[in-house]
């Protein structure tokens, strides 16, 4: 393990594993709280479109990916608040359209697309310097504006309409909440790759959430148990050689597995 | 009729959705400490008037006049339908209680000591201090509606608004809120819509029918004719010699 840090792309990779739990530990419990893990769906799967402009355009995919995950997040936010489209059949829409035109940018880029299963798929291993500053600076802005913020946010969340009656700025916070979302998933892509992000954000949460039932508890907890199954996804797949993405997502079920079965005991123990 | 002004006025008020009016041509005056019961079908737009008052919703055509101060932080308490929350939030009852007095001139984190202690003391008059702690989902449908009371009127608001208040309650808590009512109009308006309105009729003062139109009946006894000649069809059925019981023929779907 000491040994390994002295790898540049092992402590990067470790730097991401934080810092990654961090960002996705608070961002999927407001995900999973206000139940929109769909929608989230929606965003990462739209952001291939932009991955794919990128390689086609010749820049960073990652900047593509951004421009069409906020794209996506900010026009999910104003369909379903201003027009009688169905949303769920919308982000259907978006979801697959995203896909489709990330798969002909990249067929039609001359050449090969290097790295493009890293995108779909996660390499926290070859995660660069500049990422994890981003990712870093990402994490703890939205620390911070949820330490600063914790109980607007949850109020918006939990009752939107009533929030309104009181007169504090729902649809504000709405979108800055939804450029946090599209962003998280945008510099989760290195880490998971946007077929497994979703999982990121969601299973810390359900683990954290058989023992816990506060939103503060259950983001505190999910970034813990985040970073555990970061870790150890990372270390398995570093000496079982398999795809780290998949890796860290198969950890984090066992870790969840564990902790169900650990609650029924329990439960068990109890009566 | 009345000098004093209306603490909300709705005038010639049209609105609705998708282009389908669900209100038409609604006027109401609402004053300090009236307390008046809507009534009307399912779909006659009980909700939405509530939704036009609260400013949700944005009136086609009319006018919604306030003079409710909001600097001083009161406005307007609104209790929702209880099936519109999502029990499942990770929420607990103290901060729900909490989140009826956050506004726009507030919007930090902390709540100052003084509105801890009013929280507290709102639980307690309530009878549900112990709950506090508890997710709002370990809880009875009686209990949430006593959670849900607390939170609207915790801001001390000019006027209150309980939409459907008797829905998944027993009978024992309904009196209870509507004697909690009573107390509350001393010092507010209220306005409870109900397509009951058996219950509501001896403890309101007046009566707003409501189907698409509306129609104000200055009196809290209805009887079934004025409800056909106000266009509003609910069933009543009357208890003792004079009408000032009635009874809705409940719709079980």
């Amino acid at each position: 393990m000491i040994n390994l840090i002295q790898y540049d792309f092992f402590s990067n990779a470790l730097l991401a594993a934080i810092f990654t739990s961090l960002s996705c530990g608070i961002i999927g419990t407001y995900i999973v709280s206000k139940r929109i893990v769909f929608i989230s769906g929606g965003i990462t799967h739209t952001s291939f479109g932009g991955v794919g402009l990128g390689y086609f355009a010749g820049i960073n995919p990652l900047i593509g990916a951004a421009i069409f995950s906020l794209l996506s997040a900010f026009g999910i936010e104003f369909l379903s608040k201003k027009t009688d489209v169905r949303e769920d059949s919308a982000i259907a829409i978006m979801w697959s359209f995203g896909m489709a035109i990330g798969v002909i940018f990249v067929y039609l880029t001359p050449g090969y697309a290097p790295n493009l299963m890293s995108y779909l798929f996660g390499s926290i291993l070859t995660v660069s310097d500049t990422e994890i500053i981003l990712i870093a600076t990402l994490s703890l802005i939205i620390l911070v504006f949820f330490l600063l913020f914790y109980k607007i946010i949850l109020f918006i969340a939990f009752d939107e309409e009533f929030s309104l009656t009181r007169n504090i700025p729902v649809v504000f916070f709405n979108y800055l909440l939804m450029a946090l979302i599209a962003l998280t998933i945008v510099l989760s892509i290195k880490v998971a790759g946007i077929i497994l992000i979703l999982s990121l954000l969601t299973i810390p949460q359900a683990a954290a959430n058989l023992f816990v039932k506060n939103f503060s508890s259950i983001a505190f907890w999910s970034v813990l148990i985040g970073f555990t199954g970061a870790l150890t996804g990372l270390l398995g797949s570093y000496w079982w050689n398999i795809p780290s993405g998949a890796a860290i997502i198969f950890c984090l079920v066992i870790i969840f597995i564990i902790l169900r079965i650990a609650k029924m005991l329990y439960i068990k123990l109890k009566h | 009729m009345n000098t004093r002004q209306p603490i909300l006025e709705l005038k010639n008020v049209t609105a609705g959705y998708n282009g389908l009016a669900v209100l038409k041509d609604v006027t109401l005056p609402v004053y300090a400490h009236d307390f008046i019961g809507v009534i009307g079908p399912n779909g006659g737009g009980k909700t939405t008037l509530v939704k036009v008052m609260l400013g949700l919703l944005k009136p086609w055509k009319g006018l919604v006049k306030s003079i409710l101060d909001e600097k001083d932080g009161r406005g307007i308490g609104y209790l929702p339908q209880i099936n519109q929350i999502d029990r499942k939030f990770p929420i607990s009852v103290k901060d729900v209680i909490l989140s009826g007095l956050i506004r726009k001139q507030r919007i930090v984190n902390r709540f100052t000591r003084d509105e801890i202690q009013l929280a507290a003391q709102m639980m307690h008059d309530m009878g549900i201090e112990q709950l506090a702690k508890k997710p709002i989902g370990e809880l009875s449908g009686g209990q949430l509606q006593r959670v849900f009371l607390c939170r609207s009127v915790i801001s001390s608001p000019s006027l209150l608004i309980l939409d459907e208040p008797n829905t998944y309650v027993d009978n024992h808590f309904e009196n209870e809120l509507y004697e909690k009512l009573k107390i509350l109009n001393q010092k507010m308006a209220i306005i409870v819509v109900s397509h009951d309105i058996g219950m509501i009729s001896s403890y309101v003062k007046t009566i707003a029918c409501v189907n698409t139109e509306l129609h104000y009946h200055e009196s809290n006894i209805i009887s079934e004719e004025q409800l056909q000649a106000y266009n509003c069809p609910i069933k009543l059925i009357t208890h003792g010699e004079i009408p000032h019981t009635v009874l809705g023929i409940h719709n079980h779907e």
